[in-house]
């Protein structure tokens, strides 16, 4: 076996806290985590990591809630005679290698395909892409990081020549002036903002955030600009007009590194020819874009953040462009506190970007000129390689659908559920010819699509190797649990499988630190400056250097592999590496590109049938598709169901209220949510979170309704900004499940499971009342002791059943919907032992005698503090700031993204009388 | 303090709880006005009734049962006269003829004689070893009895019938108790806190024979066993005769005071001979004779008052049950079986032995609680049974009144409560 060798466990428990980076946001936050030696371990944030000196947001914090086995798969399984059995890694490998083999033979190479996922390591990124562009012969390797920032990609690429973020997260520290334009950064990115607030308070930093939804970020804005979707290149384009007519561009800048700016200024005054228009298309007052154009034009430290909301539009990297333009316009780019900074959304987007793991790219930020398609062949000594650009996720899963890719392995993604008309992807994988799935959960709705070989892949803890955050520092994911049951690494598994089909020399690797050498050393090969990306110096790292590697940003360039990277500035006082402020970009001519947008719009209008738009996006607690995140029970008790937030103009118009049930509806799919109104919003759209899937919620897979309309550059789909309708789902009861085992979802017409410490919930609506409930709870815990409220006139119907010892075991709510039971006060009861006779009442009460009925939703996931409390303490002192709450309940102490709640909590009190 | 003669004078026939309750109340009210004489068939000091089965358990003495001491009478210049039933009534005289053939005569003359065990009309029911359970007397004849061994049987499965089978079990007597209805305390509890009942009761070591009709007691000189309609022979060493209770009005009936089960009062508890009141388990009040303590505990309250001048009237009890019995605390008030037009609640934990069943009328704009059963754990009894005393709409908390008193707000929960009974 060749996985990387953990620490014995009696070692672990006694070695010191093990220094890894965390598996969630692109903010690549270095983590302390310390053994029990009972496969858990304690979770801190790493004070010596440059990217979060020690701080971890609420889901970084959550990390040890989320290392148990109870949902990991820990076995390759193979499907014999239609049902999946256990299968040795000999066995399902094989079948793996018959599949491409046979499939390749009959219809081509162009007819297997490699998903992957910006969860993934460097390391396994570079050898299924080695593996599919060297040696199946095709460039049909793509990931879910194309849904993500892909027009990032393509906008550094069409600006400056290559994939190159030039700044660096201390220019937040430096900056003047951060404009966050699509980035809900306050939840998304909570230790960066935290960071940005640290320097506000420092500085004076002033914050302009540019979003169509007024989100927690928004809040925390000098001034929010609430952007019509996808007409954030409008204003960018009148900034540039702007900055041209008031004289403040850098003429030398333009003129030593730069093409292109007059035909940027004439489709910019195309676009935006003065404040009025520039107020008119993006629906925000001409005041505020004045005084945006204004802060901008004086502040020359300035520093424009981007994200999802640029991204995930069908015209994302023209906003990319637009944005770029600016900072090339005014020279502020690769120096301390300014330039165009793209967040990325997943921990290792940018290594995937690295490694080349993209069907548009070859390898190692190349592409597939003959020149070096030949290069890299020569590198890997590949027999097929690919010479063109392969299919990207959106039109992948199209030729899945259609039949042209037969065969497909996914690994470290949920598709079924995130990409764009989901329940299409769910059904198109459902009726591949061969589909093979490297996971290490048993259950998703991928799983669920029919899988012929399902590989146990290593989770974070066990995964050894690189990941590299959004200012290209590269960190190591290194173990510090033994690999379960037989998971491994997926690297290896893409190297088994290189062998299998012929490879052995190309896939002789032992460890990951043997695949990182070859990565490094691939970076470097006959680049001599001609590439951005170049960790040659990192290529002759043995086993053990590779294993104490610290944090460090790219490019390294190795004296024995190559000359210095010319452009790159010097190593500042925090050892910074910045691009770009003296040129040198990697164009052919060296000089950047300005670009001329295209006059946009969504890709879809609405209309009569589908009224409202879909914004959608990630919430402050959850991570991605919840397979790890939904494990905890803290993480859970922010934000327990899918929702719906619309604006109460617009909930009022249809009759819905807070926590109704509303159905949405596109021509694609439709989704079940509660509703949320508030004034996040604008008038006519709505937003709903991507996290919930068929594993976790009854009917909330919000990515069904996305048309997936895609950018032409980039291939992004465009997810925020799809068509939908909306009507109250009138279900006459509502109520909760609460379970100390895992369970089988109820049998409702609407459920959602939240992980509870000590068990599950799950929210429960139906149109069946209390009799009905009463059957069923009978009939699925009738072995053990039952007691049971029932009012059925009422509409209510509660059970609680007992274990052996007098433990809960499970306990059922219901109902009438306008005053839906809730579980605040009672899910604690899963953890304790046997109750006594005032606890079971308690328990079917749904809450303590002589307490108020619930102490609200939890604010504070970090510390788990409820509302109640916090709203307890403001009435008992009228006076208490933020800092006053957090020194009495901690809440907001940690990650502080709960920080925008607890100010809206201050404000929302009612005055002393 | 004025002279005794000058006060008017109230005889008190009857020296049960009613007639106590209504000592205190009146002494209460108005200390020097009236002169009061109770007159007792009993030789004891007024004494607790409730307790007669605590006494049979050997859980509390004699002494505990007396409900006023010697002196408390005394205070009060009450002047009992125990142990000397009263032989007739003379309303035309106003005075009271007792059996050693004195006579009183009165201003007011307060009945409060109480009830009597019924003895079932069987073969055998004169034999030797055939008791009944109703007062002092007979715990003291069922404690001579009542020995290791033993076999006793209890014909009645109601409150009277539990207890005594109880204390004869307690006192290790293999006991049985067999029952007319099918199920036990069928007044009181609905079907389920009957079966949890029985339940109860078994595990006490009592069988229980339900639907089980008497036919004779048969002995030769003495109780040998007890004959069932169907035939069966239980051998039996004892019988406990505990099939309910007949009001104790032949003294008003012989007086031509109006009776019909009990003597006839209206709202102020005055009988149709003038200055003749009736309360208690003797007196029948709009066509209810109630044999439980507290609607007497009322009567003897309104009573008072109207006689001190206060004014007030009676408007009947909502019947209530709350007692221990074989151990186990039940509660039953108003129209706990429900009926046409009522909806209930029911709230049940048989792991722990507890039930609650509680039955509301809505008439749309408000929903009231019209009946509640309550088996194992009573506590919230008289919270209950408030609000279906006041009306009150308790919607708002329906989903949590079943949870008892702690679980509901605080408007509805702090309610005015009546006084223990």
């Amino acid at each position: 076996m060749n996985a990387p060798v953990p620490l014995a466990l009696t070692e672990a428990a006694v070695m010191p806290a093990v220094r890894t980076t965390c598996p969630y946001c692109g903010v690549g936050c270095g983590v302390l985590a310390s053994p029990d030696g009972a496969g858990g371990a304690a979770v801190a944030g790493d004070p010596e990591h440059p990217a979060n000196r020690g701080r971890l947001c609420s889901k970084g914090s959550a990390l040890g809630e989320t290392l148990g086995l109870s949902t990991r798969l820990l076995t390759p399984m193979l499907r014999v005679d239609g049902a999946l059995e256990v299968a040795s890694w000999d066995a399902a490998l094989g079948a793996i290698a018959d599949a491409f083999r046979r499939t390749i033979e009959a219809h081509g190479p162009d007819a297997v395909a490699i998903y992957l996922s910006g969860q993934l390591l460097t390391e396994d990124y570079y050898a299924a892409n080695k593996l599919a562009k060297g040696f199946l012969g095709t460039a049909n390797v793509d990931t879910n990081s194309r849904l993500c920032m892909a027009s990032s990609v393509a906008g550094h690429k069409r600006a400056f020549g290559s994939d190159t973020v030039p700044g660096v997260y201390a220019d937040l520290d430096e900056a003047d002036l951060v404009v966050l334009t699509g980035s809900n950064a306050a939840w998304c990115h909570p230790v960066l903002f935290r960071r940005l607030e640290a320097a506000r308070a420092r500085r004076g930093t002033k914050l302009v955030v540019i979003d169509p939804r007024r989100t927690a970020t928004a809040e925390e804005a000098d001034l929010f600009l609430p952007v019509a979707p996808g007409m954030d290149s409008v204003l960018f384009a009148g900034l540039l007009v702007h900055l041209a007519d008031i004289g403040a561009l850098d003429d030398a800048y333009v003129a030593a590194h730069t093409s292109g700016l007059n035909a940027a200024l004439a489709g910019a005054r195309a676009l935006a020819p003065d404040l009025a228009t520039v107020a008119a298309r993006t629906g925000v007052p001409a005041a505020d874009v004045a005084r945006f154009y204004a802060l901008f034009t004086a502040t020359e430290r300035t520093v424009t953040c981007y994200s999802q909301g640029v991204n995930q539009s069908a015209q994302g990297t023209d906003k990319v462009g637009a944005i770029i333009n600016c900072h090339l316009a005014t020279g502020r780019i690769g120096r301390p506190g300014m330039g165009p900074f793209s967040l990325t959304g997943q921990p290792n987007a940018m290594g995937g970007r690295e490694v080349g793991g993209l069907a548009n790219q070859l390898a190692a930020h190349m592409g597939f000129s003959p020149a070096e398609v030949d290069r890299v062949r020569r590198f890997w000594g590949a027999p097929n390689m690919a010479t063109r650009e392969g299919l990207k996720a959106v039109d992948m899963m199209a030729a899945v659908a259609d039949g042209r890719i037969k065969a497909l392995w996914v690994l470290g993604t949920n598709p079924a559920v995130s990409l764009p008309r989901a329940d299409g992807v769910r059904a198109a994988l459902s009726r591949l010819d061969f589909l093979a799935i490297s996971d290490n959960v048993r259950a998703n709705d991928t799983l669920a699509c029919r899988p012929h070989v399902l590989l146990p892949a290593l989770a974070w803890g066990e995964k050894d190797g690189t990941v590299t955050n959004s200012e290209r520092r590269i960190s190591r994911q290194r173990a510090f649990l033994d690999p379960p049951g037989e998971a491994q690494p997926d690297w290896w598994a893409m190297a088994q499988l290189g062998r299998r089909l012929g490879h052995d020399a190309a896939f002789g690797w032992c460890s990951a630190a043997e695949v990182f050498r070859e990565h490094a050393a691939l970076s470097a090969f006959e680049n001599a400056g001609s590439r951005d990306f170049d960790i040659g110096g990192l290529a002759g790292l043995d086993d053990e250097a590779f294993d104490r590697m610290a944090p460090q940003q790219w490019p390294v360039v190795g004296p024995a592999l190559g000359p210095a990277l010319g452009p790159v500035r010097a190593p500042g006082e925090g050892g910074e590496k910045r691009f770009f402020a003296e040129g040198g970009f990697f164009t052919p001519d060296r000089r950047a590109r300005f670009i001329v947008p295209a006059d946009p719009a969504p890709a879809a209008g609405t209309d009569a049938a589908y009224p409202l738009r879909l914004n959608t996006g990630r919430i402050r607690d959850q991570w991605h598709t919840m397979t790890r995140t939904g494990l905890s029970p803290r993480l859970g008790g922010h934000l327990p169901a899918p929702f719906v937030e619309m604006h109460p103009e617009d909930a009022r118009a249809l009759g819905i209220a807070a926590g109704d049930l509303v159905r949405l509806t596109s021509p694609h799919g439709t989704a079940v949510l509660e509703a949320r109104p508030g004034e996040g919003p604008r008038r006519g759209e709505v937003f709903a979170p991507i996290h919930w899937s068929g594993s976790t919620a009854a009917e909330a897979r919000v990515n069904a309704l996305i048309a997936g309309a895609t950018d032409p550059f980039s291939g992004q789909p465009e997810s925020k900004a799809t068509p939908v309708r909306a009507e109250k789902l009138a279900l006459a009861y509502r109520g909760f499940l609460l379970a100390r085992e895992a369970l089988a979802p109820p049998h409702a017409a609407w459920w959602a499971r939240v992980a509870l410490e000590g068990g599950e919930g799950w929210l429960i609506a139906d149109e069946a009342g209390p009799l009905a409930w009463r059957t069923r709870m009978a009939a699925r815990f009738g072995a053990l002791e039952l007691s049971e409220f029932l009012d059925a006139e009422g509409g209510i119907y509660r059970a609680a059943a007992y274990d052996g010892e007098g433990r809960l075991a499970a306990l059922l709510s219901i109902g009438p919907a306008d005053r839906a039971p809730d579980w605040a006060a009672v899910k604690e009861l899963l953890t304790v032992g046997g109750l006594d006779a005032a606890g079971r009442r308690a328990a079917l009460a749904g809450r303590r005698a002589g307490a108020a009925s619930s102490c609200g939703a939890l604010v504070c996931s970090c510390f788990g503090v409820p509302a109640d409390p916090i709203r307890a303490l403001i009435a008992s002192e009228p006076a208490a700031d933020v800092a006053r709450i957090g020194a009495v309940l901690k809440a907001g102490t940690n990650c502080g993204s709960c920080v925008p709640e607890l100010k809206r909590l201050i404000a929302s009190a009612p005055l002393p009388v | 303090m004025s002279t005794s003669l000058l006060r008017e004078k109230v005889v008190i026939v009857g020296n049960g709880m009613a007639a106590a309750k209504f000592c205190e109340e009146l002494t209460a009210l108005a200390p020097d006005r009236f002169g009061l004489t109770v007159i007792g068939a009993e030789p004891h000091l007024a004494y607790n009734r409730v307790l007669l089965s605590s006494l049979l358990a050997g859980e509390v003495g004699a002494d505990d049962l007396v409900l006023k001491d010697a002196g408390w009478w005394a205070a009060r210049g009450i002047e009992l006269k125990l142990g000397t039933p009263v032989a007739a009534v003379d309303t035309d005289a106003r005075q009271v003829r007792l059996a050693d053939g004195s006579a009183l005569g009165y201003g007011k003359l307060v009945l409060a004689t109480g009830s009597s065990a019924i003895r079932l009309p069987l073969p055998g029911m004169d034999l030797p070893g055939v008791l009944t359970f109703r007062d002092m007397a007979d715990v003291g004849a069922l404690l001579a009895a009542a020995r290791p061994g033993l076999r006793a049987i209890v014909i009645g499965g109601g409150l009277l019938g539990l207890e005594a089978a109880t204390g004869l079990a307690g006192a290790g007597a293999e006991t049985a108790i067999i029952h007319l209805a099918d199920r036990l305390m069928e007044r009181q509890l609905d079907a389920r806190a009957g079966a949890l009942l029985r339940q109860a009761v078994e595990a006490r070591g009592i069988a229980v024979h339900l639907d089980a009709s008497t036919q004779a007691i048969e002995g030769d000189g003495r109780v040998e066993g007890l004959r069932l309609a169907d035939g069966r022979l239980l051998p039996a060493d004892l019988v406990v005769v505990a099939c309910g209770v007949r009001a104790n009005a032949d003294l008003a009936r012989a007086a031509g005071i109006g009776c019909h089960r009990g003597i006839l009062v209206d709202d102020g508890l005055a009988t149709d001979a003038a200055d003749v009141f009736a309360l208690g388990e003797c007196a029948e009040h709009r066509g209810q004779v109630y044999g439980l303590v507290e609607p007497a505990y009322e009567q003897a309250r309104v009573l008072a008052r109207r006689l001190a001048g206060a004014g007030g009237a009676y408007a009947g009890s909502v019947l209530a049950t709350n007692l221990k019995v074989s151990g186990v605390h039940v509660f039953s008030a108003g129209d706990f079986l429900g009926a046409e037009g009522t909806q209930e609640m029911v709230l049940a934990d048989p792991g722990l032995g507890l039930y609650r069943r509680l039955v509301l009328r809505s008439d749309g704009r408000a929903t009231r609680l019209v009946g509640a059963v309550l088996f194992g754990d009573t506590a919230d009894g008289l919270f209950y049974l408030d609000l279906m005393r006041s009306g009150r709409d308790i919607g708002p908390e329906r989903a949590a009144l079943a949870f008892g008193r702690a679980y509901v707000a605080p408007d509805l929960s702090t309610q005015s409560l009546p006084e223990a009974a």
